[in-house]
């Protein structure tokens, strides 16, 4: 394992009050524990995390049922993907989805952030109040916000047109209820995240603005926002990916009905993979999506870090 | 958070003084008073919107079936304790609260353990190829999403018999090794050398070092690690659905999900069942709320 590379002398690294009467700590050698702590648990990690990816893309390029004999079919997956109605349409679901949710999460977390962070009373107690949803397991909420959909929305609000039938069974406007689940959820992280970042503004930039003659609209434009857009374009990454793989909201809400009108990507690979006997299928559906996520996730960094100011 | 004014002695002394507030939070004195009436009016009405669903779940637990009709935020009349004797039978609610503890604890157990090994070893060691290129191959693996995953792991759990609660811990504590390295990383790069150094001067073994030195010095970072590895593991539902193969083994999570097609008569029983499911790290979570945001708060800005 300690091949030459390994073992070259480093002498800065020496560590100072050690002579080499140790032959084992002699200078710039790693001592052979690092390797104990490092390469068992890399290979644990290997095992299973980085060979099920390769497995999934190899499998990607065959005719897999998920047992049973199987044949290279070459990118006949991905193609036949592309004509596929199903998928299609869940990918424009998850989308429209999760591009609603991350604005509606970041733009309510923000303003609720600054509202926390401004001289309030009982600030620690609601702030307790707001992260609660952090720690309750979206399943669990999601089967209570569905009764509220199912049973109670339609009494309270008996004059709605959309509201006055069960808004889950409407195939147009069931997605609205899985947004709110996921928001009401989301925000919880989202406004810890933001007062993290409100709080690393220095005090002094608002009282020599507001010296100036600064509006508290103009203080937030000119100094809060680009104080933390570095939070905001994590937050805004977090959100997009987290809500592109949502999953038990759906299961919880709708579980992908009416119909298939909300059926997310991961409950698509997860019906197909496991129940229809799409395993390859689905494997280079995943392969697709991990693809489109990574380079939507890039795209976002890139065009949000050139908007964040130099400090 | 702390508040640093450049002279102390400038115009008006009395009102710029630096005071401790009863909430330990460094004001400036002046400013203390003059509360936001209209922000902490806007601030409530939006904390009720996040409290409104925990109401309606603890009144529509306490309720007959027959109190069921109408908007659904009434009061209930009496406290129906039944509920939650049929929700506590019906979903084995013993065994999946032990199966999920059993998950949770071992998760964070094993993550703090091998997690806070794995960061030191390399952070120690990072000027050299090999942790290096360790390094940046679990950094990479964050950017890698759960579904690509999800079908093969699901074969291979089976293949080497961990479709059961000990896969799980173990799933775990190896796919939250990226980001947590991260976070550790990070950290013990802020550690003085000189404290190991001056150990080794005296003997002590890397693993005397990691073990008494490293470790309890870790502490910040371990109680962050194990916040976000304990709501992981006590609230994940897409994990256990596809791993566990055996009914005994159900989480709390998967158990609610399972029996929901029972429960379509008696809703009363089921959100019974919710508030069972939600109650243990809710109260941990009220009990332990200051340390558990600053907790986050840490790993987040890292």
């Amino acid at each position: 394992m300690a091949t030459p590379v390994l073992t070259r002398p480093r002498p800065e690294r020496t560590p100072r009050g050690s002579r080499p009467s140790t032959v084992r700590r002699r200078v710039g050698a790693t001592p052979r524990p690092f390797y104990w702590m490092v390469v068992p648990a890399v290979a644990v990690f290997a095992l299973l995390h980085t060979v099920p990816v390769l497995i999934g893309v190899f499998f990607s390029f065959t005719n897999y049922a998920g047992f049973g004999s199987w044949d290279f079919v070459g990118f006949g997956n991905f193609l036949a993907l592309f004509q596929d109605d199903r998928v299609l349409k869940a990918y424009g679901f998850t989308f429209g989805f999760a591009i609603v949710a991350t604005i509606l999460t970041n733009v309510i977390s923000l303003a609720i952030a600054v509202g926390l962070n401004a001289k309030i009373a009982f600030q620690s107690a609601f702030r307790g109040i707001f992260f609660i949803p952090y720690v309750l397991a979206i399943l669990v909420v999601g089967y209570v916000f569905q009764y509220f959909f199912a049973n109670s929305l339609p009494r309270i609000l008996s004059n709605v047109p959309v509201f006055r039938d069960n808004i889950l069974t409407n195939p147009d406007w069931a997605w609205t209820a899985i947004v709110a689940l996921a928001v009401w959820q989301a925000c919880a992280f989202a406004i810890i995240l933001y007062l993290a970042g409100l709080q690393t503004i220095p005090q002094e930039l608002y009282e020599a603005s507001a010296i100036d003659g600064a509006t508290p609209r103009r203080q937030f434009r000119s100094i809060t926002f680009p104080m933390i857009s570095a939070f905001f374009t994590i937050n805004m990454v977090l959100s997009l990916k987290g809500f592109l793989q949502t999953f038990d909201h759906i299961v919880a809400l709708t579980a992908g009905g009416p119909g298939t009108s909300t059926e997310s990507i991961t409950l698509l690979i997860f019906r197909g993979g496991f129940q229809g006997g799409e395993f390859a299928y689905q494997s280079a559906n995943a392969v697709l999506f991990v693809v489109v996520i990574m380079l939507v996730s890039f795209l976002q960094f890139r065009i949000l870090q050139r908007k964040e100011a130099d400090f | 958070m702390a508040i640093t004014i450049d002279s102390p002695a400038t115009v008006e002394p009395a009102s710029l003084r630096i005071e401790r507030d009863p909430r330990g939070v460094r004001r400036i004195n002046g400013n203390r008073t003059r509360i936001n009436w209209w922000a902490t009016a806007l601030i409530a009405v939006c904390a009720i919107t996040v409290l409104v669903p925990l109401y309606f779940a603890v009144i529509t637990a306490l309720k007959t079936p027959d109190q069921l009709g109408g908007t659904g935020f009434e009061l209930p009349t009496g406290f129906h304790w039944q509920n939650f004797v049929d929700a506590w039978t019906l979903t084995r609610f013993p065994q999946a609260l032990l199966n999920t503890a059993l998950i949770t604890v071992g998760a964070v157990v094993l993550t703090l353990l091998t997690n806070s090994l794995v960061a030191y070893a390399i952070a120690r060691n990072l000027h050299k190829p090999f942790f290096k290129g360790v390094y940046f191959y679990l950094l990479s693996a964050i950017f890698i999403p759960f579904p690509i995953i999800m079908l093969p792991v699901v074969k291979e759990t089976a293949l080497f018999g961990l479709d059961n609660q000990v896969g799980l811990i173990l799933l775990y504590a190896v796919f939250g090794l990226s980001l947590n390295v991260f976070i550790y990383v990070a950290f013990i790069k802020s550690i003085p050398i000189e404290l190991e150094e001056a150990a080794y001067t005296d003997g002590a073994t890397t693993w005397r070092v990691y073990w008494q030195i490293i470790f309890p010095l870790l502490t910040p970072m371990n109680a962050t690690v194990g916040i976000l590895t304990c709501v992981w593991a006590w609230n994940d539902f897409i994990l256990p659905l596809v791993v566990l193969s055996d009914p005994a083994a159900r989480t709390l999570q998967l158990s609610q999900f399972v029996f929901q097609g029972q429960f379509n008569t008696n809703y009363s029983a089921a959100f019974a069942s919710y508030l069972m499911a939600m109650a243990p790290l809710l109260i941990v979570y009220i009990f332990a709320q200051r340390w558990v945001i600053s907790g986050v708060m840490r790993g987040s800005i890292k």
